[in-house]
């Protein structure tokens, strides 16, 4: 076998590194690893924050099957994913290549169209966000000036996620801010080369931007999905989970078991069974996607 | 002038995108019939009333008392979460030590983790410690370089730094914390800005986190404030007044990434995202 040789400067222990990265260590132990396991260990029993839990096998991994509510929420979930990531991305990388043109004055709209994604989690905006669609609010005012039929928002399960997909897709700045310095990346004498060929700028879209985009669309992708399937602030504020809990997310339901419920074995299961999913939703992604850029560290 | 259309596309569409916060500027200086009768954002008359009213609140404490919460959480907060992650990303980018790649996986997985997973033992832990209702739960995980983006960004710029700086600082008599502060750290600032101006909004942002761990109206930030009024509002008058608080909620936010914006923006698109 060979021994490894650590690459440092002359005179550095190779336990410097170590110990630099040691608070790392300590919070992925304590703020990461523990509440992991301690979270399937809960899922594992009865548990009422009160008496001591009471070991009861997979008996809330069973109770969820015949748990409508759970049933609904993953249903609600991952149709809002569904519909909200694919519309985020395509949305953000399209606005990129606009706001990555070398023009006089782009800085200004970069700036406009990131800053919703900043403040767009701040509670006063999805309060804001709730007055838009009132009956009377912003939106359907728009609407009937337009000559459109004004929409009961708030009062329509189909129409009440879409409210609080409106107000994500509004934030996709951040997406589009990692797609634009990617874009500012891809090396230029990759459009020369391909103009010279006599390639138009669609087919040097497909056949070199996406290409050269592929690490970075996983990313997005995967981030994006993972926020969205936690979606929580803005079904609590603006919905309420209703009508119909066509806006009660899996984030809200575990929030409820836990909080309001006290069912603190079931909520920690919730959220256990909420971990495997993601883990294979994000396996799947990468399967899909290829094989992320070696990192070189 | 081939260009004018795109200018213009791109001007309707910032004002899509910027009108909803406009709206609400606006809102806050019109009664409740202007409010539902125009679209126009601009109010008829200005009157800053109803600014001195909201300041009050609809709770027994004023906004006054909420942002001095907030920032009680927000200065600890980011000051721990820059020292911390830039160590470990001077660690990460700088040396080679055992299980290295073992770790950087693990850096990486844990940006993958749903916080909603852990956020319930969390609190569990927190309750039995003792520290649940402080402000402990809410700082003191930014002393463990948690935020395992901001790392990463700090990773990548750490990269674009010559080692050679290293080297001549090393032949100088530096040692490995004298080159971190006195070297490395005045070639990443904009991304040592990037970190402590996301923590800010982020934190100014965060609402389940102080939801579940704080408890007394007294301690609450101001998201929770804000919650707390339009629960306990109902139609009328003091719809304005929640529409002004926001906006007054609004305030350090937009401020802080106005003063920012040009080390913020160019240490986020400076190469720190690209992966």
């Amino acid at each position: 076998m060979k021994k490894r040789i650590y690459r440092n400067p002359v005179g550095v222990s190779r336990y410097t590194g170590l110990l630099l990265i040691l608070p790392f260590i300590g919070g992925f132990l304590l703020f990461t690893l523990y509440p992991f396991i301690c979270s399937f260990v809960l899922g594992l029993t009865e548990y009422d924050n009160i008496r001591p839990p009471e070991f009861i096998g997979v008996q809330n991994y069973r109770n969820m099957l015949s748990d409508d509510n759970l049933l609904n929420a993953i249903k609600v979930t991952f149709g809002y994913a569904a519909v909200l990531v694919p519309l985020k991305l395509v949305f953000s990388l399209l606005t990129a290549l606009l706001l990555s043109l070398e023009i006089k004055g782009i800085g200004v709209y970069r700036t406009a169209f990131y800053i919703p994604s900043i403040l767009g989690a701040n509670l006063s905006v999805v309060i804001m966000w709730q007055y838009l669609f009132t009956s009377d609010g912003l939106v359907n005012q728009f609407l009937e000036i337009i000559g459109a039929a004004p929409v009961s928002w708030y009062g329509n399960p189909d129409s009440a996620i879409f409210i609080i997909i409106l107000l994500r897709l509004w934030e996709f700045g951040s997406t589009m801010i990692i797609f634009l310095t990617a874009l500012h990346n891809i090396p230029k004498e990759y459009y020369d080369a391909a103009r010279v060929d006599g390639c138009g700028a669609v087919r040097a879209f497909f056949a070199i931007t996406l290409p050269q985009l592929k690490s970075v669309i996983f990313i997005n992708l995967v981030l994006q999905t993972i926020s969205a399937l936690q979606e929580f602030n803005a079904p609590y504020m603006i919905t309420g989970g209703g009508p119909l809990r066509s806006t009660y997310t899996l984030g809200m339901l575990i929030y409820d078991e836990m909080f309001r419920y006290y069912n603190v074995g079931y909520a920690n299961a919730v959220s256990w069974l909420m971990f495997v999913i993601i883990a294979i939703v994000v396996f799947a992604m990468y399967g899909v996607t290829g094989r992320l850029r070696e990192d070189k560290t | 002038m081939k260009k004018l259309p795109l200018y213009l596309f791109l001007t309707a569409a910032a004002v899509v995108m910027i009108y909803p916060l406009l709206w609400l500027l606006g809102a806050s200086f019109k009664s409740n019939e202007e409010i539902f009768s125009t679209i126009w954002f601009m109010p008829e008359d200005i009157d800053f009333n109803i600014y001195r009213h909201a300041w009050q609140t609809v709770t027994p404490y004023n906004m006054g008392h909420y942002f001095l919460n907030t920032f009680g959480i927000i200065i600890p907060k980011t000051i721990f979460a820059v020292i911390s992650s830039v160590l470990v990303a001077y660690g990460f980018a700088r040396f080679d030590f055992p299980l290295k790649r073992f770790f950087f996986a693990l850096l990486m997985g844990g940006m993958l983790m749903p916080s909603i997973v852990t956020v319930m033992p969390s609190y569990l832990m927190w309750s039995k410690l003792g520290f649940l209702d402080t402000y402990i739960p809410l700082t003191l995980p930014s002393l463990f370089a948690c935020e395992g983006m901001f790392v990463f960004i700090l990773i990548q710029f750490f990269k674009g730094v010559p080692r050679e700086f290293d080297e001549a600082a090393r032949i100088d008599g530096c040692g490995t914390l004298k080159t971190l502060f006195f070297i490395l750290i005045p070639c990443i600032k904009p991304a040592v800005v990037s970190i402590a101006v996301f923590t800010f909004l982020w934190t100014m942002n965060d609402f389940l986190n102080p939801l579940i761990m704080i408890q007394s109206v007294e301690k609450y930030p101001l998201s929770l404030a804000l919650r707390l009024s339009v629960d306990s509002t109902g139609q009328g008058y003091e719809q304005r007044k929640i529409i002004t608080m926001s906006v007054i909620g609004l305030i350090p936010s937009v401020a802080v990434f106005s003063l920012a914006q040009k080390k913020f923006v160019s240490g986020i698109t400076a190469g720190g995202l690209s992966g």
